[in-house]
């Protein structure tokens, strides 16, 4: 494809897209799939069919628009009206939707909220949960159908890769250091600083790595991203290796995440033969490609050198760096492990410039950041909102609160390796370093709620527990220093631990923190010592009374 | 290293077969991975897709007809939680142990799981109906707490109504789909 084309293409698709009346655009997330979401795709084409309104409404699928808890979702755009959800349909919907809703909006009759059986199956568009987020990684989610080259370049697609060709990889680095952009993965490191470390060592091949590794259980924003926009991570990928001047790419990507695999395949299939991966891209005479390696279920390899150790078939096992992977990654070579999120930011930054993207958020953390909204929260699923938002307004206003009658007693934010925020520091605004200061971190993005009756004892050894089964067992200050912990945790949460116990539990984490080879050990005592800081009469309440011990 | 390298088109099947693979099977595995650098765990993905497990005896084949001696093969196999050593069930229940799914009590749906089966996590039932495990998080936590039988998901379960997914089971029979080729566009 020569780059001119490029525009042809999306002019195309826009027109073809512009003449349908009406377009039905059903999330075909794992989330919504799972709720029978390719039925209702296919009652919706059935519908329309019947009704011999094919060339008037588009039926397609899209990626997560959000609202898991509350999927499958539709989407229904109209050039007459404003948008409408549905939400929690039915595949014997499918007639009612088009019979009360699309028909008398093709008729030219307005409707907002649905009425009759579908009274209770649409969302208010204006809440809280849509208006306070702001969607750069997620843009495409609910707009374009994943599975569609057109459809992508129709949105902007790979429009940033063009003006990366012609830039060189100095300008490119230069341009996203401007931009802030920092390691979505939870590090924070300034990701043209990464770029520009593996631009400036020589070598014959470089790799660039794809971390599709997403452990943190409670979170799937990666998943989210790799399934509804797998063209923007490819995109992200190529201007990545622009800019290092790497010759290969990898994508490392959870096994368990089998619909992301197969969506980055068919994207990387698409790409290909419109002649925008492999040889000769955009015509100008550069190539590169890449190749796809599955995960196998080990929370280690999210670790940059033990990712690498299992993208080269062993076990996954981290080294002590330096050597750091810029300079010896993936067989001894020059190597940038980047995480999906942090990908998916770079096409648009590309395009739009680093002074766009640098609008938004804090001094220090720029951009949005997805986060993945579990746990008892009313408003389950994945939001993207602008650094700088205090915990608060997610959590109580985009997640509307528990939902229930009960009291949010904490949130946690970086799963396994981070720490429990308690309720009275919800007005902390989200940055990487407010929340570091509060003793946890941003993590990948996991946001798990837990109410008043939940105990933060027991969460803590839930998360421990994680770190220990997970521990590869390479070094000695997380092999047995987690184990160590973890048994003086569970005597507490049995009703059998001292106050000795507590004391020892701080001693060892500090052990573990200092000594251990690689972020799971380093990090693993964080929940435990949060919830110690903020909860420690949690732990006490459940200690061998002293007059026991003594006896 | 510096030509592009040939892209995999591998997605998970878990539905197991017959116990020990056919010789071609492990050719058309090594022929297909062996001339690829570090590609261990993407043959083995291959062999257990086919399999269900990876069972000794094609562990010995592929390591002969991939030049790998068989304790690497065992060392990767055991690390990774992935791989099983044993033949499992024809439906594999696995019940997500994530964060989200532990909080609204994916502890109480396994333990339930547990007693109806009969079976401890990890355990086939002795007639290989049923296999029952604990897995990370499936991310889709939105419908928490969840269970995937061969692949399908079973999301919002009540966990005091463990038997519910079994009733579906029998009802819904649902076995790995097979991967389709799609069609480039």
């Amino acid at each position: 494809m020569k780059p001119e084309e490029l525009e042809i293409k999306a002019a195309a698709e826009n027109a073809k897209q512009q003449a349908f009346e009406a377009r039905l655009i059903c999330c075909s997330s794992t989330g919504c799939q799972s709720s029978g979401a390719a039925a209702i795709i296919d009652g919706l084409k059935a519908e329309v069919k019947a009704k011999q309104l094919e060339a008037k409404v588009q039926v397609c699928g899209t990626g997560c628009m959000g609202l898991c808890s509350q999927g499958p979702l539709i989407r229904m755009t109209s050039k007459t009206q404003g948008d409408i959800l549905f939400s929690d349909i039915k595949p014997e919907m499918a007639a009612s939707i088009v019979d009360q809703v699309v028909v008398p909006v093709l008729g030219g009759t307005k409707i907002e909220r649905p009425g009759g059986d579908l009274e209770s199956h649409s969302l208010d568009l204006e809440a809280p949960f849509f208006t306070m987020q702001h969607r750069v990684v997620l843009e495409n989610n609910g707009r374009t159908d994943p599975e569609k080259l057109d459809d992508y370049l129709a949105h902007g697609g790979y429009q940033g890769l063009k003006k990366a060709l012609s830039m060189s990889a100095e300008e490119i680095c230069k341009e996203m250091l401007a931009s802030g952009l920092r390691g979505r993965g939870g590090a924070g490191f300034p990701t043209g600083m990464k770029w520009d470390f593996a631009r400036k060592v020589t070598s014959d091949t470089k790799y660039v790595i794809c971390n599709g590794d997403e452990g943190d259980p409670g979170a799937f924003m990666d998943r989210s991203v790799l399934e509804g926009d797998p063209h923007a991570v490819i995109e992200g990928m190529l201007i990545a290796a622009r800019a290092m001047t790497a010759t290969n790419g990898v994508f490392y990507i959870r096994a368990e995440y089998p619909l992301a695999v197969e969506r980055i395949e068919k994207a990387l299939r698409q790409a290909r033969a419109a002649g925008l991966v492999g040889k000769n891209i955009l015509d100008s005479g550069w190539a590169f490609d890449f190749e796809i390696r599955l995960g196998a279920g080990a929370f280690v390899c999210g670790e940059e050198t033990a990712l690498i150790a299992s993208v080269e078939g062993k076990r996954g096992t981290p080294r002590p760096r330096p050597p750091f992977p810029a300079v010896k990654g993936l067989w001894d070579m020059p190597s940038c492990v980047n995480n999906v999120e942090t990908l998916a930011n770079v096409p648009r930054i590309m395009l739009r410039g680093a002074a766009w993207f640098a609008e938004r958020g804090t001094e220090k953390s720029k951009g949005t950041k997805v986060f993945a909204l579990t746990g008892k929260i009313k408003n389950n699923g994945l939001v993207e909102v602008p650094m700088g938002i205090t915990l608060r307004q997610i959590v109580e206003t985009i997640g509307g609160g528990t939902g229930t009658d009960r009291k949010i007693k904490a949130i946690q934010t970086g799963g396994p390796s981070g720490g429990m925020i308690p309720e009275h520091q919800f007005d902390t605004p989200v940055s990487y370093e407010h929340l570091q200061q509060l003793g946890s971190m941003m993590g990948s993005g996991g946001l798990i709620v837990i109410d008043d009756h939940d105990s933060v004892v027991e969460l803590a050894q839930f998360y421990l527990d994680f770190c220990v089964d997970e521990s590869c067992g390479k070094c000695a200050p997380c092999r047995i220093g987690g184990t160590q912990m973890l048994m003086m945790l569970d005597r507490i949460v049995e009703g059998k631990g001292t106050v000795e116990d507590i004391r020892k539990i701080r001693k060892v984490a500090k052990a573990m923190q200092k000594a251990s080879l690689c972020a799971l050990g380093q990090t693993a005592p964080n929940p435990t010592l949060s919830a110690l800081k903020h909860f420690e009469s949690e732990f006490t309440e459940r200690l061998v009374p002293v007059a026991t011990t003594t006896a | 290293m510096s030509t592009p390298i040939e892209v995999t088109t591998t997605v998970k099947v878990a539905a197991p077969k017959a116990a020990a693979a056919p010789q071609d099977d492990i050719t058309i595995i090594a022929k297909k991975w062996s001339k690829k650098r570090g590609s261990l765990i993407m043959a083995l993905h291959d062999l257990q897709d086919r399999l269900g497990y990876v069972p000794r005896e094609s562990a010995m084949k592929l390591g002969r007809a991939m030049g790998v001696p068989l304790a690497r093969i065992y060392e990767v196999v055991t690390f990774y939680n992935y791989f099983k050593l044993e033949a499992p069930g024809k439906y594999i229940i696995s019940v997500c142990t994530g964060t989200a799914c532990h909080i609204k009590g994916s502890k109480e749906l396994l333990n339930g799981l547990e007693k109806e089966l009969g079976v401890s996590e990890g355990q086939s039932t002795p007639d290989k109906e049923y296999h029952l495990q604990g897995v990370r998080c499936l991310g889709c936590c939105g419908l928490a707490p969840l269970a995937s039988v061969n692949g399908k998901v079973y999301g919002k379960l009540n966990t005091a109504e463990s038997h519910y997914v079994i009733e579906r089971i029998q009802i819904d029979k649902p076995m790995a789909v097979a991967h389709e080729e799609a069609v480039s566009e």
